[in-house]
């Protein structure tokens, strides 16, 4: 019984009495100190951001939420309206466009791909996501940019001109559009693997009942496998948007980097953090570099709260794996 | 044990029919849908190779960037001093965060109270997720500001972002490696520390590889954390000094693409082919060698 339960504990469990080994001391400190690495970055972390940005929140305060300006002509004015506008534009269209393809991937991996097929297609997706930021970026403004402006866009402000977002013809290859296009590119991997690990997981004795009672697969995956992992679905999305969200490189080089809210996708914008990358050869003075932290700090406290409730969802839904 | 039980309503359709083709449109466009994500792969695989080709000779590899006047034959010219940047940035992150990874990997698998790993695991989970830009600004405020950048200032916010994934793969590992090992070395009078490096890290050697390897190809391609750290680009002299900036094949792709000139886009273009063979070649090995160590550790069992 005593053997059973050190088994259950785990290898931390097994420990040997006697005399004293200086080895396991020092073998404990130094692995010990390695794993606090990740709490002390993280307050590091935040402490210096804060440090830095306190010059900028102290002169605008959270009414640098609300201000539209980068720089006037004694550049002293900054605020991160239009950015923070940019972002959640930018990443929820292209969470919009990004979950239910991923969903859509995840079933066809998990529920209707034969073997070999998803032998072949499951890396792929996952290569997906191996392909650097910058590589996409430069993908999005040379080739994708110029489709935009000359096929796509023409085509969706003729037939759906009407609705606001696609009310302007896109002049340029750099819009809200073009970068909407490429974070939903780098979502759907991350987004399309959590889920098709939630589905691998379902019990098959609830999917077997459900279609022992005459239920087509889409009813068994709408009636048990998406209500069986909601949770963890919402946590995909989660992680998902966050990596949209902190997605610098890609969207700067496409999102055209202007200090403006327009409704129509097919304008140029910018994001939080694609206005701080843009920013890396000419943060001129002391309030700018503060201001530019200050666009950090917002980020920093997203990701923070996001990635929080991303991994607290995860660990519960992992549990209760493990429970059954 | 599970609280919410699913409820299906299974009879909402009248008509078999009318469900059995709604199956089938469902189906279809599960089915397009992962085709798409292949495709979107293949055209931007594509797109890169077949743009990047012309671009690719001995002299892009050997040869360091030049600046060229706009006049006359444009001299040959290369990435090769880029190439050796990156290199040396991502040696030395490797430097600074495997050892990290490892010890975290045996502290929370083999020592830890299963309370407190589950926090610290929490703690390298959240430090994922933070952006790579706020990474690369947390390393201007930190070292850079007031000092100058230099190739480890970079290396240091790459290895931040390195650390959580050799960690996590090498514990994945060491989870796997059977109790009975540890028991039988205990047994034999071995002591913990003994027992730990000896007789189980061995085993985990094939996840530690499969950790270092993504965690390069992650990073090997990361712009965000260099902007600001080693920004170095149209540099044409090839240096070799960590405590200078160096140039990189991000940055360098990154600032190529935004010049209007046809050259440099090929250019870029060329060195997008070198990154993303690397890190598909990475990513391959680092596959590998999960599976090969995932294979051996389970057939022991």
């Amino acid at each position: 019984m005593a053997v059973a339960q050190e088994r259950a504990a785990g290898p931390a469990a097994l420990q040997r009495r006697g005399r004293f080994r200086p080895g396991d001391a020092i073998l404990y400190v130094v692995t010990c100190a390695a794993a606090l690495t990740g709490v002390v970055l993280l307050a590091l972390i935040t402490r210096e951001v804060l440090t830095d940005a306190w010059p900028a929140m102290q002169k605008f305060g959270l009414g640098f939420l609300t201000t539209q300006a980068w720089g006037d002509k004694h550049n002293t004015l900054f605020g991160a309206k239009s950015f923070i506008f940019g972002t959640i534009v930018t990443s929820f269209g292209a969470l919009l466009i990004a979950t239910p393809l991923s969903l859509a991937i995840a079933l066809f991996l998990t529920e209707l791909a034969p073997r070999w097929l998803k032998s072949v297609v499951a890396p792929l997706i996952d290569l997906l996501a191996a392909i650097p930021s910058v590589v996409l970026g430069l993908w999005g403004i040379l080739v994708l940019g110029p489709f935009i402006v000359n096929t796509m866009g023409p085509a969706l402000h003729g037939t759906l001109g009407f609705l606001p977002i696609f009310s302007t013809k896109p002049s340029v290859g750099s819009n809200m559009f073009a970068a909407i296009l490429i974070l939903t590119i780098m979502m759907v991997p991350i987004i399309s693997s959590i889920c098709r690990e939630l589905f691998v997981g379902v019990p098959s004795e609830l999917k077997d009942g459900a279609l022992a009672l005459g239920a087509t697969r889409w009813e068994v995956v709408r009636g048990v496998v998406f209500p069986y992992a909601r949770a963890g679905i919402a946590a995909a999305m989660i992680l998902g948007l966050g990596r949209a969200v902190g997605e610098a490189i890609a969207v700067t080089q496409v999102i055209g980097n202007n200090v403006a809210i327009h409704w129509s996708l097919f304008e140029p914008g910018d994001t939080l953090a694609s206005r701080i990358a843009s920013q890396f050869q000419g943060a001129a003075t002391a309030l700018q570099i503060a201001s530019l932290v200050y666009l950090a700090v917002i980020l920093l406290v997203f990701s923070l709260i996001a990635n929080l409730a991303a991994q607290l969802i995860v660990r519960r839904v992992a549990g209760r794996h493990q429970i059954r | 044990m599970s609280t919410n039980i699913p409820t299906a309503d299974l009879f909402r359709s009248e008509h078999m029919r009318r469900r059995t083709i709604v199956n089938k449109i469902v189906e279809g466009a599960a089915s397009v849908a992962a085709l798409l994500a292949v495709a979107v792969l293949v055209i931007v695989v594509a797109s890169v190779v077949s743009r990047g080709w012309g671009a690719i000779n001995v002299d892009f590899f050997t040869k360091t960037q030049t600046l060229y006047s706009g006049f006359g034959p444009r001299p040959a010219s290369g990435i090769g001093n880029a190439i050796v940047g990156t290199l040396i940035i991502i040696g030395i992150a490797l430097l600074m965060a495997l050892p990290v990874g490892i010890l975290t990997a045996i502290y929370l698998n083999e020592l830890a109270p299963r309370k407190l790993a589950s926090v610290l695991t929490l703690a390298f989970d959240v430090l994922n997720g933070i952006p790579a830009i706020v990474l690369g600004i947390f390393v201007f405020v930190f070292v850079v500001v007031g000092h100058g950048q230099a190739a480890w200032k970079a290396s240091f916010a790459l290895a931040i972002l390195m650390v959580p994934l050799i960690a996590r793969s090498t514990q994945e590992v060491l989870a796997l490696v059977p109790i009975s090992m540890r028991e039988a070395s205990l047994a034999l009078g071995a002591a913990k520390w003994r027992t730990t490096l000896s007789v189980v890290l061995p085993q985990a050697v094939g996840g530690i590889v499969t950790g270092a390897t993504l965690a390069t190809a992650r990073a090997a391609g990361e712009t965000a954390p260099l902007l600001f750290t080693s920004a170095l680009y149209s540099a044409d002299t090839m240096s070799y000094d960590p405590r200078q900036p160096l140039p990189s094949i991000p940055m360098f792709i990154f600032t190529s693409a935004e010049q209007a000139d046809p050259y440099l886009h090929q250019q870029a273009w060329g060195a997008a082919a070198v990154l993303v063979g690397i890190i598909l070649i990475a990513s391959l090995i680092a596959r590998w060698f999960a599976d090969r160590s995932v294979r051996r550790l389970k057939g022991e069992k």
